[in-house]
């Protein structure tokens, strides 16, 4: 196969309509359609509106994706899609987008792990990804710590939030400071301007007894809610700069304390952090000081490739097909809870002609999946 | 003509080739909750069948719906996605539309209903002079509600079954099929008739409420 492979990569998981095409660790073009203002009077991500969205900007972003890159999609190598973990019907409609597009083309279709993508993005910026790789994966879905040893192949979960994810405290402290949906961003901004010592939240499970890479963030919303109703109550004024980097570090300073230590624990002296927070300006700092005073050495892709999009879905694809990995099967499943640990959907080789018997049972997985797969 | 025609918006899973004349060959199953898994290995199956690339199909003919969006959107955009790789027309009709068709195949010819389930308790519905006039826009509604409507006509479609007090003589066919929305489109191609965009036909507006602010801010 290919040392570079051209692949087209699909990303429906969340709000984001992504379809990215690259060349082996290449960006040849990121394509984004979000709905997220639809959303956003809704203060949270609503399934319905997101599938609705994705439907309407399947093609069209299709098509955007590969006059930005000037490829013609008949050199196409493979096709690559988010086949989970992500919303039920929102999966399904870049699944079925995928599948349609591949057949048509007779190209091979790789349905690949959201997770898993979000960390081989990194390719496209720094290129290839040392193995191992240690991963911080925060953003308003998921809140993980990964050791990757083979992207393709083997991820393995270190920790994950017990609760909410980063990004959704982010979005919780926005509503209570009434900030607008989404917070991160302008959570960030504000932090700027205020005083992260401020007040001393809470650093969530960072005690001697509690799991070394698991993350809370619930306690830390709830002790910032309670404090800012208690200012309002005593009729004094929200001072909502201190308030903003003063939450935002206590966030910052556990994920980047627990992710430099499992970097240390595992020997490893690479840290890749992605997701959405990645985009957060305070956790690039804290992370980069950590990291080289640790001897790490940190790689963060840029703002755009940290959010959900489709490059980073192309990009895993591109390994796949690098690699030799099997095709996926048609009959592909859109899994809201695929496992971090299965990289991409095998095919068992049926009818399919790409696969070569290598298998992992999903049915368990699907199981759980199929009653919300329909509204 | 070569058409391609698939409707996923109601628990069938149906794919059909026609070639203007007649079905050429086409696939049929019921499962409502595997829409995206068993779409793309039928469409596989049928041009197998009939010995057909699918780089021959000189159209796509989709069901629109209405129908429960999830299983509705894998037909909408598997069929919009093929028509943009081979550059052919892309044919959308009311899944309602189709079973009207299929019901006159089967004998009916007067006023008659078609209704779908839509879950929640209600159906999607509308009313037919004859298989190929539809009397107004399709709707969604409780059977109770309609049943002065559809009071003394023959009834088609799965709604008709689930609910018998107001259905009172249902009839064949059940299921949707592709063979008959592909018969129906070669028709109207063949009369110059339009057809409907392949955008869904949702009927309802997602389940969405506005969260209540929260408390307000006291200082001025
Ligand atoms: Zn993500």
């Amino acid at each position: 196969m290919a040392d570079e492979p051209l692949v087209l990569g699909i990303e429906t998981s969340c709000d984001e309509t992504g379809v990215g095409v690259v060349r082996g660790t290449t960006l040849l073009a990121d394509a984004v359609a979000s709905s997220v203002d639809e959303h956003a009077r809704f203060g949270g991500v609503v399934p319905e509106v997101a599938s609705r969205a994705h439907l309407e900007a399947m093609v069209p972003t299709i098509d955007r994706a590969l006059k930005e890159a000037g490829v013609s999609a008949r050199d196409l190598d493979g096709i690559a899609v988010t086949a989970g973990p992500g919303l039920a019907g929102a999966l399904l409609v870049g699944v079925s987008a995928a599948k349609a597009y591949a057949y048509a083309l007779g190209k091979p279709l790789y349905g690949v792990n959201h997770l898993a993508s979000h960390i081989c993005v990194d390719q496209l910026e720094h290129g290839p990804l040392p193995e191992p790789t240690m991963a911080l994966l925060v953003s308003g879905g998921h809140s993980s710590l990964l050791l990757a040893p083979d992207i393709t192949a083997d991820v393995r979960p270190l920790g994950a939030t017990i609760d909410d994810a980063a990004g959704e405290a982010f979005d919780k402290i926005a509503r209570v400071l009434q900030l607008g949906f989404p917070g991160g961003p302008v959570i960030d901004r504000l932090a700027r301007e205020g005083d992260p010592k401020a007040i001393n939240f809470p650093r969530g499970l960072t005690g001697p007894r509690d799991a070394a890479y698991d993350f809370s963030f619930s306690g830390l919303k709830t002790a910032v809610a309670r404090w800012i109703e208690a200012k309002r109550k005593a009729g004094e004024e929200v001072p909502v700069r201190d308030v903003a980097a003063s939450f935002q570090e206590a966030v910052v300073d556990v994920l980047t304390r627990k992710a430099i230590r499992a970097c240390k624990d595992e020997g490893v002296d690479h840290l890749m952090i992605g997701g959405g927070v990645a985009a957060n300006s305070r956790l690039r700092a804290l992370a980069q000081e950590r990291c080289d005073d640790a001897g790490i050495i940190l790689r963060v892709p840029r703002p755009k490739l940290c959010t959900d999009n489709g490059a980073m879905v192309a990009a895993l694809g591109a390994e796949m097909v690098k690699r030799n990995r099997p095709a996926s099967d048609w009959d592909l499943s859109a899994d809201s809870s695929l496992p971090v640990t299965d990289p991409h959907v095998p095919g068992t080789g049926g009818g399919h002609g790409h696969g070569h018997g290598h298998t992992h049972d999903h049915d368990h997985v699907h199981e759980l999946s199929k009653d919300n797969l329909y509204s | 003509m070569l058409l391609l025609a698939v409707d996923t918006a109601t628990p069938a899973v149906t794919v059909a080739l026609h070639d203007g004349e007649s079905v050429l060959a086409e696939s049929n199953q019921v499962d409502a909750r595997r829409h995206g898994e068993l779409l793309l290995p039928s469409v596989d199956k049928v041009l197998a069948e009939a010995g057909v690339k699918l780089e021959a199909v000189t159209g796509i003919v989709v069901g629109v719906g209405p129908g429960p969006y999830t299983g509705l959107r894998v037909g909408l955009v598997t069929a919009s996605t093929f028509a943009a790789v081979l550059g052919v027309p892309v044919h959308g009709l009311c899944t309602l539309d189709g079973l009207a068709y299929a019901a006159g195949a089967a004998g009916i010819e007067g006023p008659f209903t078609v209704a779908t389930d839509a879950r929640r308790k209600e159906v999607y519905w509308a009313r037919y002079e004859d298989p190929r006039t539809r009397v107004g826009e399709p709707a969604v509604d409780r059977p109770a509600d309609i049943a002065e409507q559809v009071a003394g006509l023959p009834a088609v479609g799965q709604g008709a079954l689930l609910y018998p007090d107001v259905f009172t003589d249902a009839r064949p066919p059940e299921h949707q099929s592709a063979a008959a929305l592909a018969a129906l489109a070669a028709e109207r191609i063949a009369a110059g008739l339009e057809f409907l965009p392949p955008t869904p036909l949702y009927l309802r507006r997602p389940d969405a409420q506005v969260p209540k602010n929260y408390k307000v801010v006291t200082p001025k």
